[in-house]
């Protein structure tokens, strides 16, 4: 397991949008998947993504449905609405300036 | 974001939270499981790895927005459950915030009422009351009607002017009978210049004044009250003829029911000055019975009206220096006019009630403190447990608003029936000078004030015990079991606020027992004359029967022979004026002195030979008046030991002559004429306020100046309240065309005087919160010192495990208590002193910093403190000291 990064602030949201695009799945799907993807480097901690989660579904990005999980279990699913999708691209878009931007600077400064 | 459905289905909403965070922490034990933890390690790892539950379900729940009313909510069922778990303190606290409301609120309505609300009249500012003044006669005299005319000519600083003639008894004729009414004479323009219309009809027709009082036609202004007490208040009155002192006035119109004026009382004819103009005194500059009201030209300064007003005063005394000379003028605001006695009174009360109300903070203060004391154990789990700091302070003021609330409401409900309970208690006379204080309830005013208490409540009792919360060392707290420290540091605060409750009731029991003392000097003053078993009554003859001197005499002394032929009557006496009641006022001027200048305004009554016998007043020197002092006998007088002191210091006065303005007239103070010579000299009697000081009098035979009214004092074996009936009965008898009023015993007479009412009620009022902040601070110590000692259990405990005696335990907590209440006493004498300057105009023989009565304080107030730690100390000296080691 390599070393785990602390999330940056304001990108968590990011992230369970981006996994919940990928397909739905419920709330303790979600820090799986972002560690699976992110080979371990980003750990999502379950107390964080909680509330964060409930913040989403309160801003109508996502929307939860009761359903069975993968052992049969009573879990909330969670997917992605069209303005969740609009949320997105929005921030998908922010955040590849900002890392374009942070690059720049970088690459100048060496 | 408001979810609704979170606000109505909570329980399903928490249910689904509960549900799905169960479902992330098992999964994580089965991850952990999977990683190679057993059982029980996976179930503590995954807790750990998943945080504090409790934070993370509160930080789920700020999402739904409806959080804080939820919370509120909750915070307010379990504020009031803890307020009912703990009836003790709830009712102690309850009751103590309401009573300084409600104490507080209702003399605030008195003082808005009073002071705050403008007099209902426009443009009160450039409302003027004008004066006549005198060295001797003080800064208020009326004027008389020429001076008055002459006032009204030669002023050039008032848009307008009018003048009334004080509150005249009037008899009313109706359908046979008689009855004495409140009448009043007023110039024509005297409505227009308070700025007031009749409901109904119109007012009276300007006249130039010269025309005022003959010329003017007989018509009546009626007060709503009269309206509605003598005509129904019907719409069909205008027109209509009533019949007064004999003459049939018409009525023209009717004033608004919030009318008032209250330098003249509740009045309820009014008339111009008409019914005055058969009084000889009227055309007399001697005769100083007008009050005269003014309004100021637009620019012109109260400096320059007072100016030009001295300047025709002047202009008066060279010109008619009998009896203008050495009189001045004066204008004051009418708003002062009005309230000029009633400010320190209230101004006084109102400070009562604001120490009062401090205490009362102070005690709740103080048992939030306790109580918040005893909860950091509960505050530090409930921090353990996830409640964030917000959480916990937001407990706290819903808690501490709960309670203001609570106590807030009661104190209004209790404000309000104080406040008809006072005004009830005010005679209606008293309240009829005072009318402004009918209108002392709810007002934007008084619910703003209330609104600022409950705010400074809330803020203290919300805020200060919030702040004790233990944040800072939550574990400690925990684990400490709360002991030590934080204990020290809040018995600190807790002495410090009984400290400032015992020196705040210091002040209140030494500004009470101030007004207590004046109370008891004024009823203690040397009347002159022996009050009990004296009737008195006010007789008014009908002038048409009664006019000329004969009549008046012949009436006069069938009057006295009747009543003192009844049985139990031992004496019988008229006077013009009675004691404690008004002393008449003339100017003298004795025969071969030169001229008293202005020190010759003297006090005049006029007496029938037996008064004397009635009062018992002690007669020094000379003789009194006989049978034989009539019209046709030389003039005589009789002078009181004051004028006797003042004019003749080391000389006999019997014999010497002077001559005096009689009624009526203006002769000369330095002859010619016939001079009145004095024949006796007697004890003052006191005729003025009885906290008035001594003032010369002379007193003259009624039968060398008869008039048709006067009033009449019997001395009787019997009970003097008893026999009054039997001497109206006795009076009609002779005529029953007069009007008997006013009947009072003397001791009545006195006892409801305006110096004894304003006495009696300031001292009373002011006893009355001294009382319960006494009780209240009291309480407050024994809180502290029950709290003190509770917490000190442990420490007693090793005391007298290691041998200290009961009595040393008792000395140990007496000595912190005498320590406190030593303190709050010795703050509490400089603020006394300060409360008794700030009332001083209220004193009445004896001075601010009166030293018996601040011992007297000083001592009730540190045996009541001793008396009530004296519990505590004895629950500490009762320890067991096995137990209380164990226990802690």
């Amino acid at each position: 397991m390599g070393k785990s990064i602390d999330l940056l602030q304001g990108t968590l949201d990011l992230l369970i949008l981006k996994t919940l695009a990928l397909e739905p799945m419920h709330g303790w799907g979600i820090a799986q998947r972002i560690q699976q993807i992110s080979k371990d480097v980003l750990q999502v901690q379950q107390g964080s993504l909680d509330p964060a989660r409930y913040r989403l579904e309160q801003q109508g990005w996502i929307a939860a449905e009761w359903g069975a999980s993968e052992n049969n279990r009573r879990a909330k699913f969670y997917r992605l609405t069209a303005s969740g999708r609009k949320q997105l691209e929005r921030e998908t878009s922010n955040w590849t300036r900002l890392s374009a931007a942070i690059a720049q600077v970088l690459e100048a400064a060496s | 974001m408001f979810n609704l459905h979170a606000l109505f289905h909570k329980n399903r909403a928490e249910r689904e939270m509960d549900d799905e965070l169960r479902f992330h922490l098992e999964k994580q034990i089965e991850q952990n499981i999977a990683s190679g933890m057993s059982k029980e390690e996976a179930r503590y790892a995954a807790l750990r790895q998943f945080g504090n539950v409790g934070a993370i379900k509160e930080e789920c729940r700020d999402s739904w927005g409806v959080r804080f009313i939820n919370e509120l909510a909750q915070d307010l069922r379990y504020g009031l459950r803890q307020l009912r778990s703990n009836p003790g303190f709830t009712i102690v606290a309850v009751f103590t915030l309401a009573l300084g409301m409600a104490a507080a609120v209702a003399i605030f309505g008195f003082v808005d009422s009073a002071l705050i609300r403008p007099l209902p009249y426009p443009n009160l500012a450039r409302l003027m009351g004008v004066f006549k003044t005198s060295a001797l006669g003080g800064q208020q005299l009326g004027y008389s009607y020429p001076d008055y005319l002459d006032l009204e000519r030669f002023n050039t600083v008032f848009a307008s002017i009018a003048a009334y003639d004080g509150d005249k008894d009037f008899v009313l004729s109706d359908a046979g009978s008689v009855h004495p009414v409140n009448g009043i004479g007023v110039t024509g323009n005297f409505f227009r210049i308070l700025g007031v219309t009749p409901i109904l009809g119109r007012d009276f027709v300007a006249h130039s004044a010269s025309e005022d009082l003959l010329a003017a036609p007989s018509t009546v202004i009626l007060s709503y009250a009269a309206w509605q007490k003598w005509f129904g208040g019907r719409p069909d009155v205008l027109g209509k003829a009533v019949t007064l002192n004999g003459e049939s006035y018409t009525v023209i119109g009717v004033l608004p029911r919030s009318f008032q004026f209250a330098p003249t009382g509740a009045s309820e004819f009014w008339t111009t000055l008409r019914p005055f103009a058969g009084d000889p005194c009227q055309l007399s500059r001697g005769c100083m019975a007008m009050g005269v009201i003014a309004r100021l030209k637009d620019g012109v300064s109260l400096q320059q009206a007072l100016a030009d007003v001295r300047a025709i005063a002047a202009q008066e005394a060279r010109q008619h220096p009998d009896p203008d000379r050495d009189r001045g003028a004066n204008i004051v605001p009418l708003s002062q006019v009005i309230l000029g006695n009633i400010r320190p009174v209230l101004l006084a009360l109102f400070g009562g009630t604001g120490l009062l109300l401090l205490i009362a903070y102070f005690n709740v203060a103080s048992l939030l403190l306790v109580r918040s004391e005893n909860r950091r154990r509960e505050f530090a789990v409930r921090g353990a447990f996830g409640a964030p700091r917000r959480r916990l302070v937001q407990q706290f003021v819903t808690e501490g608003l709960a309670l203001v609330v609570i106590s807030g409401g009661l104190g209004l409900l209790a404000a309000m029936l104080v406040r008809r309970l006072l005004l009830r208690l005010i005679p209606s006379d008293m309240l009829n000078l005072m009318p402004y204080l009918r209108r002392s309830g709810w007002s934007w005013h008084v619910a703003a004030f209330a609104m600022v208490l409950v705010l400074v409540a809330c803020a203290l009792f919300a805020i200060t015990p919030a702040t004790r919360l233990p944040f800072a060392n939550l574990r400690a707290a925990l684990a400490e079991g709360d002991r030590g420290a934080a204990g020290t540091a809040w018995r600190r605060l807790g002495a410090r606020l009984a400290v400032l409750e015992l020196a705040t009731t210091m002040v209140l029991l030494a500004g009470a027992g101030l007004l207590g003392k004046s109370f008891s000097r004024l009823m203690h003053v040397d009347l002159g004359f022996v009050p009990s078993h004296v009737a008195t009554l006010s007789i008014l003859a009908p002038e048409s029967k009664y006019s000329n001197s004969e009549q008046a005499i012949a009436l006069q002394r069938e009057i006295v022979s009747r009543l003192q032929s009844l049985p139990g009557m031992t004496a019988a006496g008229a006077a013009s004026d009675l004691p404690v009641g008004g002393e008449g006022g003339t100017q003298i001027g004795f025969v071969g002195r030169p001229s008293l200048g202005e020190n010759n305004a003297v006090g005049h009554i006029l007496l029938s030979p037996g008064y004397l016998s009635v009062l018992q007043a002690r007669l020094l020197r000379g003789r009194y008046f006989n049978e034989n002092d009539n019209a046709n006998a030389p003039l005589v007088a009789v002078i009181n030991q004051t004028l006797a002191r003042r004019y003749f210091a080391g000389e006999n006065p019997i014999g010497k002559q002077f001559f005096y303005h009689s009624h009526g007239s203006d002769a000369k103070l330095d002859g010619p004429g016939h001079p009145t010579q004095i024949v006796g000299v007697i004890a003052d009697v006191k005729q003025n306020a009885l906290d008035g000081p001594a003032t010369p009098v002379v007193y003259t035979p009624f039968d060398q100046e008869p008039g048709p009214s006067f009033f009449i004092a019997v001395r009787t074996s019997q009970e003097a309240a008893a026999v009054l009936p039997t001497l109206i009965a006795a009076i009609h008898k002779i005529d029953p065309g007069i009007v008997t009023s006013g009947g009072a015993t003397m001791p009545e007479i006195i006892q409801d005087s305006p110096a004894a009412y304003w006495h009696r009620a300031s001292a009373f009022l002011a006893g009355g919160f001294a009382a319960l902040a006494l009780l209240l601070s009291i309480v407050g110590l024994y809180g502290v010192i029950a709290y003190s000692v509770s917490r000190r259990t442990r420490e007693i405990g090793v005391r007298m495990a290691l041998g200290a005696s009961r009595g040393s335990v008792y000395r140990l907590i007496l000595k912190e208590a005498g320590w406190l209440t030593l303190i709050g006493v010795v703050i509490g004498i400089p603020g006394s002193i300060a409360a008794g300057m700030f009332i001083r105009s209220l004193l009445f023989g004896v001075r601010s910093w009166d030293v018996s009565i601040l011992g007297t304080v000083a001592a009730v107030l540190i045996t009541s403190a001793l008396l009530a730690s004296y519990f505590p100390a004895r629950r500490a000296a009762c320890v067991n000291p096995v137990e209380a080691l164990r226990t802690e």
